[in-house]
């Protein structure tokens, strides 16, 4: 038995990462470093306006008199932010209409990552906004949105033609001060996407993108900005998957949504950056910044994700819980293995009367790695007939890993209602035995206990995630017995 | 900012400069043994200072209204002053106790230091023993009061001279609970550092009762390190009662050495303090330990009481457990942070943690940070917090069979109060708590007019 483990364990680990390739696509980059000519010259290339650049200088200002947040239970060598390329964009000269005009290679590496670009929006309504290295490739299924007035386009897009938008809410979730790595997205954010809902619409389609890095010592700063009107609803998905390199890279995203009166947002994420060797070498530094918030009544956020890659992770989903009657959500499974470093967890901040969080975490930690949930609920004053119930689970495959668990709360408001409970444990040789004696395989049995834990959050993905998340889990984790 | 940073570094520069001013007087009340302590404690003080909000372990205490008073002088006992304190009585009706008085951190020295109890159990002034057991007090001293960030831990160790010692040789069973009373009197406003010493040896067990006074409408501080030793197969527990007036601050730090095989339990009752923060921590040293740290915070007008609680599952095989519940009123503040680590070897770990907490008002406030920090896999860890308020249903219920509201509620937050009461094992104490407790929610208790053991100052 414990022979066994340890071949599958090291199968399973000495693996490589399955969708470590690297695709030679001529990349337009820029020197190393980061100041205010580099700056410029990102804008400039991007044709952006005057104001757009502004805001970049402003937040790079204020980034320049911060300090890498060290109180993340995270352990991250010295990065030299000087040292990184803060622009690469896929060589392109003429805007495509169709696909036929895209980079065949590109086209190549989509299909090798297994995002059936031309099936899915033959087959399955999926609109793909396909962001490679920074620079959104191909926006399907655009004309069909476009006809109920959803606006889905890349972020530079939106800055070029829909500029009082972006004015208008850009920064206003997420303000560029916000913390370190906010601010220094702000000041550099290659591009990302924009999504716009009009009032009353819902979205008719599932909105996805997949976003990747793809040139070496580039870090990607995506930036996403969704917007839902009055009463509209829609779904976003995000999905990650990066090639293999020995370098860490480094990742530093901002996600910001605004949801109206009445409305409804879902964004769910499947995340599978490089997570580096087995050794822990190479592997993505993933530091996100994402943020909510139910700005009228009765308005709802709901974040679902599973992590399962990056060698750090630093990301807290947060909602603002503003309007009356507002909902905040967040699930989360967030597997580590091998040396990488988790530290991730959501903020639920009470603001409203009647206002309501469930947060449902499951953590699993595996080989060497360290697994943190660390969260606030933070009830106001004025927040009456608060309710929040959060509830954190790790399970614990292996006695080198470590699972932590570092919840706030935050309670002002005597009608508030705040419950918190979390376990950790190991998969129980009991559960092992009972599916040995049925003939199941140990890996199978842990693949199918560990899909049960997170069966409560795989559940909340909409059906093109959970298929892709649910292989995740298995190929994150097979094999890797304590 | 830079005010503030320049106020925390003049209130650290006070402290260093009373140390140097007055050194010549804390030594002169002290033993060689604890002074050898004292200038690495200072320099620690200095590279650490008063905890901060930065500080992640006070982040939800403010100390710096209580640190930075003027505190007029630091003091040092006159004979004539444990007149006093030998005056002060408790009448004992149920509970039979051994009892010591402790006057603003001094052990009333007028009676020799050490009193000797039945089976070789001793007791008296930790100065004294230092100088008449000095192998035992050496082997114990300043060996388990140890956390990396808490800059209050070394200033005691610079700064008390004098407190309690408690030795049970090995073997013996106190039958009667060890009483302290921690008095502060003064007719100035004082600030007291003392420091205890329980050493309780292998399969020996003692139960410790503490009750915590201000006698006297001054403001009051008080930073007290108490360090415990408990040796294989001993049991230990402690009682801390907490009744002071809203103008005492008390900071309580316990530290709790268990060896394989021991039990030991703290329970922190507050009943009144302007700022309470209890500092528990159980170290899990040896195989077959078990922890159990409760606490109960019962808190209104400006009161701000904090429980802090680290449990260290430093080997494997050994179970804890934490409940903590309060009641806030008025304008009260709450915080629990409570953490169970778990050592990378330390497989077959059991532990638990509970928070519970009942805000009555809108202006009360609650920080809860329950934390699990687990590097071993076989282990079976929870822990929970709520923050809530009474149960409306049933407040409805009671009211239904004719109870009045004010009755109703009343009996709800004891029966939410009683779960941590209901932890003491000795019944006639349990009992007096209760009983305490309950008088405490009707608001009937004020100050030290009802001490658990009806102690009334002739």
């Amino acid at each position: 038995m414990e022979n066994d483990q340890e071949r599958l364990l090291n199968e399973v680990t000495s693996g490589d990462y399955k969708y470590g390739f690297h695709t030679d696509i001529e990349t337009d980059t820029i020197a190393r470093g980061l100041n205010e000519d580099v700056i410029a010259l990102i804008s400039a290339k991007k044709g952006e306006p005057e104001w757009m650049l502004e805001y970049r200088l402003k937040a790079f200002r204020i980034w320049l008199k911060m300090k890498m947040p060290a109180w993340a239970h995270l352990k991250i060598p010295e990065i030299n932010y000087q040292d990184i390329i803060y622009y690469a964009a896929p060589r392109q000269s003429a805007k495509l209409s169709s696909l036929d005009e895209v980079d065949p290679e590109l086209i190549d590496t989509f299909n090798k990552l297994g995002i059936p670009l031309e099936e899915q929006k033959r087959l399955s309504g999926v609109a793909v906004d396909a962001v490679m290295d920074s620079i959104s490739v191909k926006t399907t299924f655009k004309d069909a949105l476009a006809d109920q007035g959803i606006i889905f386009c890349s972020f530079s897009e939106a800055v070029r033609e829909h500029p009082d938008l972006i004015k208008k809410y850009m920064g206003s979730v997420v303000p560029s001060g916000d913390n370190f790595f906010a601010a220094l997205n702000s000041a550099v954010f290659s591009d990302g996407s924009f999504c716009y809902i009009p009032a009353g619409v819902r979205c008719p389609m599932e909105l996805s993108t997949y976003f990747r890095i793809n040139a070496a010592n580039t870090g990607q700063f995506e930036r996403t900005l969704i917007v839902a009107e009055e009463d509209s609803y829609v779904s976003y998905l995000e999905g990650c998957t990066a090639p293999k390199r020995d370098e860490n890279q480094l990742h530093a995203a901002i996600v910001e949504i605004v949801a109206e009166k009445g409305s409804e947002v879902k964004y769910s994420t499947v995340q599978n950056w490089y997570p580096g060797d087995k050794n822990g070498k190479g592997g993505i530094y993933n530091f996100v910044t994402k943020r909510g918030i139910c700005k009228g009544d009765n308005s709802r956020i709901s974040w679902t994700q599973v992590e399962t890659g990056s060698a750090v992770t630093w990301k807290y989903p947060s909602c603002i819980l503003k309007g009356n009657n507002s909902s905040g959500e967040f699930y989360s499974v967030a597997v580590t293995n091998n040396h990488q470093q988790a530290d991730t967890g959501t903020k639920m901040i009470h603001i409203g009367k009647n206002t309501k969080s469930t947060i449902v975490s499951k953590g699993i930690s595996a080989g060497f790695s360290q697994n943190s949930y660390r969260g606030l609920v933070k009830v106001l004053k004025g927040a009456e007939n608060a309710r929040n119930f959060s509830q954190c689970d790790s399970l614990l495959l292996g006695d080198k890993c470590g699972a932590h668990t570092f919840p706030y709360l935050e309670v002002d408001n005597r009608s508030a209602i705040v419950e918190h409970e979390a376990t950790t444990s190991r998969i129980g040789e009991d559960q092992i035995f009972y599916c040995n004696q049925r003939g199941i395989s140990t890996e199978d049995a842990i693949g199918l206990i560990v899909n049960g834990y997170a069966r409560e959050v795989l559940n909340k993905l909409p059906m093109e995630f959970a298929v892709e998340a649910q292989k995740l889990l298995q190929i994150t984790l097979e094999g890797s017995v304590g | 900012m830079e005010s503030k940073v320049n106020r925390s570094a003049e209130i650290n520069e006070r402290f260093v400069d009373l140390f140097q001013t007055s050194r010549g007087r804390i030594e002169r009340n002290s033993s060689k043994l604890i002074n050898s302590f004292r200038s690495s404690a200072m320099d620690r003080f200095r590279e650490l200072g008063v905890p901060g909000k930065k500080n992640e372990a006070y982040r939800y205490t403010n100390l710096e209204p209580w640190f930075g008073s003027n505190y007029k002088s630091f003091f040092v006992p006159e004979p004539e002053d444990f007149g006093a304190a030998e005056d002060f009585r408790c009448e004992v009706e149920t509970l039979d106790t051994h009892t010591l008085i402790l006057l603003n951190g001094y052990f009333p020295t007028s009676n020799g230091g050490i009193i000797e109890l039945p089976d070789g159990v001793k007791v008296g002034s930790l100065a004294r023993a230092s100088e008449i057991f000095p192998e035992i007090v050496e082997s114990h001293y300043g060996k388990y009061a140890v956390d990396g960030t808490d800059g209050l831990i070394p200033l005691n160790t610079a700064l008390a001279s004098d407190g309690i010692y408690v030795y049970v040789p090995a073997g013996i069973t106190c039958s009667k609970p060890i009483q302290i009373i921690n008095l502060v009197e003064a007719t100035e406003d004082i600030m007291v550092h003392h420091r205890n010493l329980i050493v309780v040896e292998e399969q020996a067990s003692v139960d410790l009762i503490v009750c915590d006074h201000a006698l006297s409408p001054r403001k009051f501080l008080t930073n007290a390190v108490t360090e415990v030793y408990v040796g294989p197969s001993a049991r230990f527990d402690i009682l801390r009662v907490q009744n002071e007036h809203n103008s005492a601050g008390k900071i309580t730090h316990t530290f709790i050495h268990q060896e394989r095989d021991s039990i030991a339990g703290s329970n922190n009752i507050t009943l009144h303090g302007g700022l309470v923060r209890n500092s528990t921590y159980h170290r899990l040293n040896g195989e077959g330990a078990e922890a159990n740290a409760y606490g109960l915070y019962l808190a209104d007008k400006w009161q701000h009481v904090d429980n802090f609680v680290n449990i260290d599952h430093a080997v494997p095989n050994c179970t804890s457990k934490q409940l903590f519940k309060g009641v806030l009123d008025d304008f009260a503040t709450g915080a629990f942070n409570g953490r169970i680590y778990v050592s990378q070897d330390a497989q077959n770990t059991r532990a638990y943690q509970s928070n519970n907490s009942i805000l009555l008002t809108d202006d009360a406030h609650m920080d809860t940070k329950p934390q699990l920090e687990i590097y071993a896999d076989d282990v079976k860890c929870s822990h929970g917090a709520t923050v809530g308020q009474l149960d409306e249903e049933a407040l409805f219920y009671l009211r239904s069979r004719g109870i009045s509201a004010v009755e109703a509620r009343l009996m709800l937050m004891f029966g939410f109060a009683h779960e941590v009461i209901a932890s003491i094992k000795t019944a006639a104490l349990r009992d007096r708590i209760d009983n305490l407790v309950l008088q405490r929610l009707r608001g009937e208790l004020s100050r030290c007019a009802t001490c658990m053991i009806n102690c009334d100052n002739k």
